[in-house]
Protein backbone atom coordinates (compact mmCIF):
# COMPACT_ATOMS: atom_id res chain seq x y z
CA UNK A 1 0.00 0.00 0.00
CA UNK A 2 1.10 3.29 -0.57
CA UNK A 3 0.47 5.95 1.01
CA UNK A 4 0.64 10.31 0.31
CA UNK A 5 0.24 11.97 3.65
CA UNK A 6 0.10 16.00 3.24
CA UNK A 7 2.60 15.59 0.18
CA UNK A 8 3.41 18.55 -1.37
CA UNK A 9 5.89 21.07 -2.59
CA UNK A 10 5.95 24.66 -4.48
CA UNK A 11 3.55 24.84 -7.11
CA UNK A 12 1.75 21.57 -5.64
CA UNK A 13 -1.05 21.93 -3.39
CA UNK A 14 -0.68 19.04 -0.25
CA UNK A 15 -1.87 16.20 -1.63
CA UNK A 16 -3.23 13.03 0.85
CA UNK A 17 -4.01 9.51 -1.12
CA UNK A 18 -3.95 6.00 -0.62
CA UNK A 19 -3.03 3.10 -3.24
CA UNK A 20 -3.46 -0.32 -2.77
CA UNK A 21 -1.60 -3.00 -4.16
CA UNK A 22 -2.26 -3.84 -7.81
CA UNK A 23 -4.16 -0.07 -8.07
CA UNK A 24 -3.60 1.93 -10.89
CA UNK A 25 -4.62 5.34 -10.87
CA UNK A 26 -4.14 7.58 -14.44
CA UNK A 27 -3.24 11.27 -13.38
CA UNK A 28 -5.03 13.95 -16.23
CA UNK A 29 -4.73 17.42 -16.31
CA UNK A 30 -3.97 20.14 -18.45
CA UNK A 31 -0.69 20.81 -19.21
CA UNK A 32 1.85 22.62 -16.35
CA UNK A 33 -1.17 21.82 -14.03
CA UNK A 34 1.82 19.87 -11.85
CA UNK A 35 1.09 16.47 -12.60
CA UNK A 36 4.90 15.50 -12.91
CA UNK A 37 5.39 17.30 -9.77
CA UNK A 38 3.36 14.73 -7.97
CA UNK A 39 5.44 11.80 -9.50
CA UNK A 40 8.55 13.43 -8.63
CA UNK A 41 7.57 14.26 -5.50
CA UNK A 42 6.65 10.86 -4.76
CA UNK A 43 10.33 9.40 -6.00
CA UNK A 44 11.84 12.33 -4.06
CA UNK A 45 13.15 14.06 -6.68
CA UNK A 46 13.00 17.04 -5.61
CA UNK A 47 12.53 19.19 -2.26
CA UNK A 48 8.49 18.42 -0.71
CA UNK A 49 7.29 18.23 2.58
CA UNK A 50 4.88 15.37 3.91
CA UNK A 51 4.92 12.07 4.42
CA UNK A 52 5.25 8.78 1.68
CA UNK A 53 4.71 5.42 3.25
CA UNK A 54 4.88 2.61 1.13
CA UNK A 55 3.93 -0.91 2.55
CA UNK A 56 4.39 0.47 5.89
CA UNK A 57 7.82 1.84 5.60
CA UNK A 58 8.40 5.64 6.12
CA UNK A 59 10.49 7.20 2.93
CA UNK A 60 12.71 9.18 5.34
CA UNK A 61 14.01 5.86 7.19
CA UNK A 62 15.33 4.54 4.02
CA UNK A 63 18.46 6.11 1.96
CA UNK A 64 17.14 7.81 -1.12
CA UNK A 65 18.42 5.69 -3.57
CA UNK A 66 17.02 2.48 -2.00
CA UNK A 67 13.70 4.68 -2.28
CA UNK A 68 13.82 5.24 -5.75
CA UNK A 69 14.66 1.67 -6.71
CA UNK A 70 11.14 0.74 -4.95
CA UNK A 71 9.17 3.83 -5.73
CA UNK A 72 10.51 3.76 -9.83
CA UNK A 73 10.29 7.37 -11.92
CA UNK A 74 9.98 7.38 -15.70
CA UNK A 75 10.37 11.27 -17.45
CA UNK A 76 8.27 11.90 -20.18
CA UNK A 77 11.73 12.40 -21.83
CA UNK A 78 14.01 9.92 -20.22
CA UNK A 79 17.74 10.80 -20.06
CA UNK A 80 20.59 8.68 -20.85
CA UNK A 81 24.66 9.00 -19.79
CA UNK A 82 25.78 7.05 -22.62
CA UNK A 83 25.53 6.65 -26.21
CA UNK A 84 24.95 3.23 -26.47
CA UNK A 85 21.23 1.52 -25.10
CA UNK A 86 23.69 -1.41 -23.98
CA UNK A 87 25.36 1.09 -21.43
CA UNK A 88 22.16 1.24 -19.93
CA UNK A 89 20.75 -2.12 -19.91
CA UNK A 90 21.99 -5.06 -18.90
CA UNK A 91 22.35 -7.86 -21.31
CA UNK A 92 20.20 -10.56 -19.95
CA UNK A 93 17.76 -13.25 -20.69
CA UNK A 94 15.36 -10.67 -18.78
CA UNK A 95 16.38 -7.29 -21.18
CA UNK A 96 16.15 -9.85 -24.18
CA UNK A 97 12.54 -10.98 -22.77
CA UNK A 98 10.87 -7.25 -22.67
CA UNK A 99 12.37 -6.35 -26.04
CA UNK A 100 10.83 -8.67 -27.20
CA UNK A 101 7.61 -8.10 -25.75
CA UNK A 102 7.43 -4.28 -27.06
CA UNK A 103 8.50 -5.47 -30.58
CA UNK A 104 12.51 -3.78 -29.90
CA UNK A 105 14.38 -6.16 -32.23
CA UNK A 106 17.77 -7.07 -29.88
CA UNK A 107 20.43 -4.78 -33.23
CA UNK A 108 18.86 -2.09 -31.27
CA UNK A 109 21.12 -1.98 -28.17
CA UNK A 110 24.08 -1.24 -30.69
CA UNK A 111 22.40 1.61 -32.16
CA UNK A 112 23.21 5.33 -30.75
CA UNK A 113 20.31 6.44 -28.31
CA UNK A 114 20.49 10.07 -30.24
CA UNK A 115 19.15 8.33 -33.32
CA UNK A 116 16.52 5.91 -31.94
CA UNK A 117 12.99 7.13 -32.35
CA UNK A 118 11.21 8.99 -29.60
CA UNK A 119 9.13 6.07 -29.11
CA UNK A 120 11.96 3.62 -29.35
CA UNK A 121 13.81 5.45 -26.69
CA UNK A 122 10.39 5.75 -23.85
CA UNK A 123 10.07 1.73 -24.40
CA UNK A 124 13.83 1.23 -23.92
CA UNK A 125 13.55 3.34 -20.69
CA UNK A 126 10.58 1.98 -19.22
CA UNK A 127 12.48 -1.51 -19.46
CA UNK A 128 15.14 0.12 -17.88
CA UNK A 129 13.02 0.90 -15.04
CA UNK A 130 11.11 -1.83 -14.95
CA UNK A 131 14.34 -4.34 -14.55
CA UNK A 132 15.09 -2.61 -11.23
CA UNK A 133 11.62 -4.73 -10.15
CA UNK A 134 10.23 -1.50 -8.54
CA UNK A 135 6.81 -1.47 -6.39
CA UNK A 136 5.69 1.54 -7.64
CA UNK A 137 6.04 2.92 -10.63
CA UNK A 138 5.76 6.46 -11.52
CA UNK A 139 4.78 7.19 -15.38
CA UNK A 140 5.05 10.10 -16.82
CA UNK A 141 3.06 9.89 -20.40
CA UNK A 142 4.54 6.33 -20.84
CA UNK A 143 2.86 5.90 -24.35
CA UNK A 144 2.77 9.37 -26.04
CA UNK A 145 5.07 8.82 -28.83
CA UNK A 146 4.02 5.18 -29.37
CA UNK A 147 1.76 4.07 -32.50
CA UNK A 148 -1.44 1.85 -31.40
CA UNK A 149 0.15 -1.42 -31.41
CA UNK A 150 3.61 -0.81 -29.36
CA UNK A 151 0.85 1.13 -26.90
CA UNK A 152 -0.78 -2.69 -26.41
CA UNK A 153 2.48 -4.24 -26.10
CA UNK A 154 3.79 -1.60 -23.57
CA UNK A 155 0.02 -1.99 -21.21
CA UNK A 156 0.38 -5.41 -21.72
CA UNK A 157 3.42 -5.24 -19.89
CA UNK A 158 2.24 -2.84 -17.48
CA UNK A 159 -1.22 -5.46 -16.86
CA UNK A 160 1.40 -7.85 -16.08
CA UNK A 161 3.00 -6.07 -12.83
CA UNK A 162 -0.18 -5.27 -11.94
CA UNK A 163 -1.13 -8.74 -11.54
CA UNK A 164 2.08 -9.07 -9.27
CA UNK A 165 1.04 -6.05 -6.82
CA UNK A 166 2.85 -3.73 -8.26
CA UNK A 167 0.72 0.05 -7.87
CA UNK A 168 1.21 2.56 -10.79
CA UNK A 169 0.21 6.01 -11.02
CA UNK A 170 0.02 7.48 -14.89
CA UNK A 171 0.17 10.35 -16.27
CA UNK A 172 -1.74 10.18 -19.50
CA UNK A 173 -3.47 13.11 -21.85
CA UNK A 174 -5.56 9.99 -23.54
CA UNK A 175 -8.77 9.34 -22.22
CA UNK A 176 -9.42 6.44 -24.02
CA UNK A 177 -6.38 4.82 -22.30
CA UNK A 178 -7.75 6.26 -19.11
CA UNK A 179 -10.74 4.75 -19.64
CA UNK A 180 -8.89 1.23 -20.24
CA UNK A 181 -6.12 1.50 -17.35
CA UNK A 182 -7.14 3.21 -14.90
CA UNK A 183 -8.80 1.67 -11.60
CA UNK A 184 -8.64 5.19 -10.27
CA UNK A 185 -8.70 8.40 -11.87
CA UNK A 186 -7.28 11.67 -10.57
CA UNK A 187 -7.41 15.31 -12.06
CA UNK A 188 -4.27 18.24 -10.90
CA UNK A 189 -5.88 21.57 -12.24
CA UNK A 190 -3.37 24.22 -10.72
CA UNK A 191 -1.37 22.09 -8.59
CA UNK A 192 -4.96 20.92 -6.63
CA UNK A 193 -5.46 17.39 -7.11
CA UNK A 194 -9.15 16.20 -7.85
CA UNK A 195 -10.62 13.10 -7.22
CA UNK A 196 -12.45 12.10 -10.29
CA UNK A 197 -15.40 9.56 -10.28
CA UNK B 1 75.97 34.46 -7.06
CA UNK B 2 76.87 36.39 -10.12
CA UNK B 3 73.97 38.27 -11.61
CA UNK B 4 73.75 41.44 -13.96
CA UNK B 5 72.38 44.48 -12.55
CA UNK B 6 70.18 46.53 -15.13
CA UNK B 7 70.62 50.41 -15.13
CA UNK B 8 67.74 52.34 -16.59
CA UNK B 9 68.88 53.12 -19.88
CA UNK B 10 68.86 49.44 -20.40
CA UNK B 11 65.34 48.98 -19.42
CA UNK B 12 64.61 52.39 -21.93
CA UNK B 13 66.41 51.14 -24.46
CA UNK B 14 64.14 47.50 -24.44
CA UNK B 15 61.04 49.75 -23.83
CA UNK B 16 61.70 51.48 -27.01
CA UNK B 17 60.60 48.03 -28.72
CA UNK B 18 57.34 49.27 -27.67
CA UNK B 19 57.97 51.60 -30.66
CA UNK B 20 58.04 49.58 -33.26
CA UNK B 21 54.76 48.29 -32.13
CA UNK B 22 53.22 51.43 -31.83
CA UNK B 23 54.37 52.28 -35.33
CA UNK B 24 53.00 49.06 -36.80
CA UNK B 25 49.52 49.52 -34.95
CA UNK B 26 49.82 53.43 -36.71
CA UNK B 27 51.01 52.54 -39.85
CA UNK B 28 48.56 49.59 -40.22
CA UNK B 29 45.52 51.17 -38.30
CA UNK B 30 45.53 48.59 -36.13
CA UNK B 31 43.63 51.04 -33.65
CA UNK B 32 45.11 49.01 -30.80
CA UNK B 33 48.22 51.51 -29.80
CA UNK B 34 46.14 52.85 -27.07
CA UNK B 35 45.59 49.80 -25.52
CA UNK B 36 49.09 49.03 -25.98
CA UNK B 37 50.58 52.11 -24.11
CA UNK B 38 47.68 51.51 -21.24
CA UNK B 39 48.42 47.83 -20.97
CA UNK B 40 52.40 48.68 -20.88
CA UNK B 41 51.98 51.43 -18.50
CA UNK B 42 50.14 49.22 -16.19
CA UNK B 43 52.65 46.77 -15.96
CA UNK B 44 55.44 49.08 -15.42
CA UNK B 45 52.95 50.55 -12.38
CA UNK B 46 51.82 47.34 -10.86
CA UNK B 47 55.20 45.57 -11.15
CA UNK B 48 57.10 48.61 -9.39
CA UNK B 49 54.44 48.41 -6.58
CA UNK B 50 55.13 45.13 -6.02
CA UNK B 51 58.68 45.44 -6.15
CA UNK B 52 58.47 47.86 -3.34
CA UNK B 53 56.13 45.65 -1.30
CA UNK B 54 58.02 42.80 -1.26
CA UNK B 55 61.07 45.07 -0.58
CA UNK B 56 59.34 46.03 2.45
CA UNK B 57 57.96 42.16 3.31
CA UNK B 58 61.23 41.01 2.80
CA UNK B 59 63.05 43.27 5.45
CA UNK B 60 60.05 42.76 7.96
CA UNK B 61 60.26 38.63 7.81
CA UNK B 62 57.52 38.82 10.05
CA UNK B 63 54.83 35.89 9.44
CA UNK B 64 51.53 38.13 9.72
CA UNK B 65 52.37 40.03 7.14
CA UNK B 66 53.88 37.44 5.46
CA UNK B 67 50.34 35.33 5.84
CA UNK B 68 48.54 38.96 5.12
CA UNK B 69 50.64 39.75 1.72
CA UNK B 70 49.56 35.53 0.76
CA UNK B 71 45.97 36.32 1.54
CA UNK B 72 45.90 39.12 -0.63
CA UNK B 73 46.76 37.34 -3.65
CA UNK B 74 44.28 34.74 -2.51
CA UNK B 75 41.48 36.98 -2.42
CA UNK B 76 42.36 38.31 -6.30
CA UNK B 77 42.58 34.77 -7.17
CA UNK B 78 39.76 33.77 -5.74
CA UNK B 79 37.81 36.81 -7.44
CA UNK B 80 39.59 35.69 -11.05
CA UNK B 81 37.88 32.01 -10.68
CA UNK B 82 34.10 33.49 -9.50
CA UNK B 83 34.44 36.01 -12.85
CA UNK B 84 35.16 33.17 -14.95
CA UNK B 85 32.27 30.74 -14.03
CA UNK B 86 29.16 31.71 -16.80
CA UNK B 87 27.18 29.38 -14.46
CA UNK B 88 27.44 30.47 -10.36
CA UNK B 89 26.39 29.22 -6.97
CA UNK B 90 23.89 30.87 -5.17
CA UNK B 91 24.87 33.05 -2.07
CA UNK B 92 28.13 32.77 -0.48
CA UNK B 93 29.25 29.70 -2.08
CA UNK B 94 29.87 31.58 -5.38
CA UNK B 95 33.01 32.53 -3.90
CA UNK B 96 33.37 30.11 -0.96
CA UNK B 97 34.25 27.05 -3.15
CA UNK B 98 36.83 27.78 -5.35
CA UNK B 99 38.52 30.28 -3.14
CA UNK B 100 38.72 27.55 -0.54
CA UNK B 101 39.82 24.36 -2.07
CA UNK B 102 42.70 26.60 -3.95
CA UNK B 103 43.60 28.00 -0.63
CA UNK B 104 43.33 24.92 0.86
CA UNK B 105 45.53 22.99 -1.54
CA UNK B 106 47.58 26.05 -2.30
CA UNK B 107 48.07 26.54 1.36
CA UNK B 108 48.80 22.79 2.18
CA UNK B 109 51.65 22.55 -0.99
CA UNK B 110 53.18 25.65 -0.27
CA UNK B 111 53.73 24.37 3.42
CA UNK B 112 55.06 21.14 2.85
CA UNK B 113 57.58 21.85 0.45
CA UNK B 114 58.71 25.51 2.85
CA UNK B 115 58.73 22.68 5.40
CA UNK B 116 60.98 19.90 3.59
CA UNK B 117 62.64 20.61 0.14
CA UNK B 118 63.30 24.44 0.51
CA UNK B 119 63.80 24.19 4.56
CA UNK B 120 63.82 28.24 5.03
CA UNK B 121 64.31 29.80 7.97
CA UNK B 122 62.26 30.70 9.46
CA UNK B 123 59.69 28.87 7.46
CA UNK B 124 57.53 31.56 6.51
CA UNK B 125 60.30 33.94 5.10
CA UNK B 126 58.63 35.89 2.49
CA UNK B 127 61.80 35.96 -0.30
CA UNK B 128 60.94 31.73 -0.03
CA UNK B 129 57.46 31.59 0.42
CA UNK B 130 55.54 34.30 -1.66
CA UNK B 131 57.42 33.27 -4.62
CA UNK B 132 56.24 29.75 -3.75
CA UNK B 133 52.93 30.08 -2.79
CA UNK B 134 52.07 32.79 -5.73
CA UNK B 135 53.48 30.39 -8.47
CA UNK B 136 51.57 27.37 -7.09
CA UNK B 137 48.34 29.61 -6.51
CA UNK B 138 48.10 30.83 -9.84
CA UNK B 139 48.00 27.27 -11.60
CA UNK B 140 45.82 25.80 -9.01
CA UNK B 141 43.66 28.91 -9.53
CA UNK B 142 43.34 28.25 -13.62
CA UNK B 143 42.68 24.22 -12.26
CA UNK B 144 40.01 24.97 -9.95
CA UNK B 145 38.31 27.87 -12.70
CA UNK B 146 38.27 25.41 -15.21
CA UNK B 147 37.21 22.41 -13.13
CA UNK B 148 34.30 24.00 -11.73
CA UNK B 149 33.38 25.64 -15.01
CA UNK B 150 33.30 22.51 -16.65
CA UNK B 151 30.90 20.86 -13.95
CA UNK B 152 28.79 23.28 -13.53
CA UNK B 153 27.84 23.56 -16.92
CA UNK B 154 27.62 19.44 -17.37
CA UNK B 155 24.88 20.10 -14.48
CA UNK B 156 22.63 22.04 -16.64
CA UNK B 157 23.47 20.33 -19.71
CA UNK B 158 23.48 16.43 -18.70
CA UNK B 159 20.20 17.10 -16.29
CA UNK B 160 18.07 14.45 -17.93
CA UNK B 161 20.89 11.80 -17.52
CA UNK B 162 22.09 12.79 -14.00
CA UNK B 163 18.01 12.81 -12.76
CA UNK B 164 17.71 9.49 -15.01
CA UNK B 165 20.54 7.73 -13.33
CA UNK B 166 18.87 9.41 -9.71
CA UNK B 167 15.82 8.20 -10.21
CA UNK B 168 16.95 4.34 -11.20
CA UNK B 169 18.28 4.34 -7.67
CA UNK B 170 21.88 5.90 -8.63
CA UNK B 171 23.48 7.92 -5.58
CA UNK B 172 24.61 11.33 -6.13
CA UNK B 173 28.23 9.94 -7.02
CA UNK B 174 27.21 7.41 -9.83
CA UNK B 175 25.15 10.22 -11.22
CA UNK B 176 27.78 12.85 -11.56
CA UNK B 177 30.53 10.25 -12.88
CA UNK B 178 31.00 11.38 -16.40
CA UNK B 179 30.69 14.89 -15.17
CA UNK B 180 32.68 15.02 -12.68
CA UNK B 181 35.28 13.07 -14.79
CA UNK B 182 35.29 15.37 -17.40
CA UNK B 183 35.39 18.56 -15.16
CA UNK B 184 38.39 16.82 -13.37
CA UNK B 185 39.90 16.24 -16.85
CA UNK B 186 39.49 19.73 -17.72
CA UNK B 187 41.09 21.32 -14.89
CA UNK B 188 43.96 18.94 -14.88
CA UNK B 189 44.62 19.41 -18.83
CA UNK B 190 46.76 22.63 -18.76
CA UNK B 191 49.04 21.22 -16.30
CA UNK B 192 49.39 17.94 -18.30
CA UNK B 193 49.80 19.73 -21.42
CA UNK B 194 52.52 22.33 -19.18
CA UNK B 195 54.94 19.36 -18.52
CA UNK B 196 54.88 17.86 -21.54
CA UNK B 197 55.97 20.78 -23.19
CA UNK B 198 58.08 22.33 -20.88
CA UNK B 199 61.86 22.81 -21.85
CA UNK B 200 61.05 21.67 -25.53
CA UNK B 201 58.97 24.73 -26.75
CA UNK B 202 60.18 27.33 -24.00
CA UNK B 203 61.99 27.25 -20.78
CA UNK B 204 60.35 28.08 -17.35
CA UNK B 205 60.24 31.18 -16.54
CA UNK B 206 61.63 30.11 -12.91
CA UNK B 207 64.25 28.43 -14.25
CA UNK B 208 65.31 31.13 -16.95
CA UNK B 209 65.33 33.71 -14.33
CA UNK B 210 67.93 31.66 -12.30
CA UNK B 211 70.21 30.88 -14.94
CA UNK B 212 70.27 34.70 -15.34
CA UNK B 213 70.65 34.91 -11.80
CA UNK B 214 73.97 32.69 -12.45
CA UNK B 215 72.51 29.21 -10.88
CA UNK B 216 74.37 26.63 -13.04
CA UNK B 217 71.75 25.02 -15.51
CA UNK B 218 71.12 21.49 -13.95
CA UNK B 219 70.60 23.15 -10.15
CA UNK B 220 67.89 25.37 -11.76
CA UNK B 221 66.34 22.46 -13.48
CA UNK B 222 66.19 20.79 -10.01
CA UNK B 223 64.56 23.59 -8.70
CA UNK B 224 62.04 23.65 -11.71
CA UNK B 225 61.24 19.59 -11.07
CA UNK B 226 60.30 20.95 -7.48
CA UNK B 227 58.19 23.21 -8.56
CA UNK B 228 56.35 21.60 -11.28
CA UNK B 229 55.62 18.66 -9.05
CA UNK B 230 54.35 21.26 -6.42
CA UNK B 231 52.08 22.49 -8.99
CA UNK B 232 50.96 19.46 -10.06
CA UNK B 233 50.21 18.86 -6.67
CA UNK B 234 48.42 21.53 -5.95
CA UNK B 235 46.15 21.49 -9.15
CA UNK B 236 45.20 18.27 -8.57
CA UNK B 237 44.62 18.65 -4.98
CA UNK B 238 42.73 22.28 -5.84
CA UNK B 239 40.46 20.83 -8.48
CA UNK B 240 39.78 17.43 -6.46
CA UNK B 241 38.24 19.67 -3.88
CA UNK B 242 36.65 21.85 -5.75
CA UNK B 243 34.84 19.93 -8.18
CA UNK B 244 34.00 17.11 -5.22
CA UNK B 245 32.41 19.94 -3.41
CA UNK B 246 30.76 21.27 -6.21
CA UNK B 247 28.92 18.03 -6.23
CA UNK B 248 27.73 17.99 -2.95
CA UNK B 249 26.56 21.34 -3.52
CA UNK B 250 24.50 20.47 -6.93
CA UNK B 251 23.06 17.35 -4.80
CA UNK B 252 21.71 17.09 -1.24
CA UNK B 253 21.42 14.25 1.40
CA UNK B 254 18.49 12.99 -0.77
CA UNK B 255 20.51 12.77 -3.80
CA UNK B 256 18.25 14.98 -5.56
CA UNK B 257 19.95 17.48 -8.04
CA UNK B 258 19.63 21.02 -6.92
CA UNK B 259 20.17 23.30 -10.16
CA UNK B 260 18.48 25.88 -7.60
CA UNK B 261 21.16 26.32 -5.79
CA UNK B 262 23.00 27.70 -9.86
CA UNK B 263 22.33 31.10 -11.79
CA UNK B 264 23.79 32.19 -14.44
CA UNK B 265 26.25 34.77 -14.18
CA UNK B 266 24.72 38.43 -14.50
CA UNK B 267 26.69 41.13 -17.03
CA UNK B 268 27.74 43.03 -13.94
CA UNK B 269 29.29 40.20 -12.12
CA UNK B 270 32.54 40.30 -14.39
Amino acid sequence: MLILEALGRPGLHPVDLTLAAGERAVVMGPSGAGKSLLLRAIADLDPNDGEVILDGTRRATLPAPLWRRRVGYLAAEPGWWSDRPRDHLPDTRETHGMCDALALPAAIMDRPVARLSTGERQRLALIRLLLNGPRVLLLDEPTSGLDPESTARVEALLDARRADGAITLMVSHDPAQAARLATRRLTIRDGRLETAA
Amino acid sequence: MTYIVLDYVDIALAALLLLINAGLSMSLHLGIGRRLLIASLRMVVQLSLIGLVLEQLFALVSPWATGGAALVMVLFAGREIAARQTHRFTGWWTHGLGTGSMMAAGALVTLLALSTAIRADPWYDPRYALPLFGMILGNAMTGVSLGLERLLAGARRERSAIEARLSLGGTRWEAFRPVLRDALRAGLMPIVNTMSATGVVALPGMMTGQILAGVPPVEAVKYQFLIMFLIAGAVGLGTFAATLGGVLRLTDERHRLRLDRLRDAAPGDR
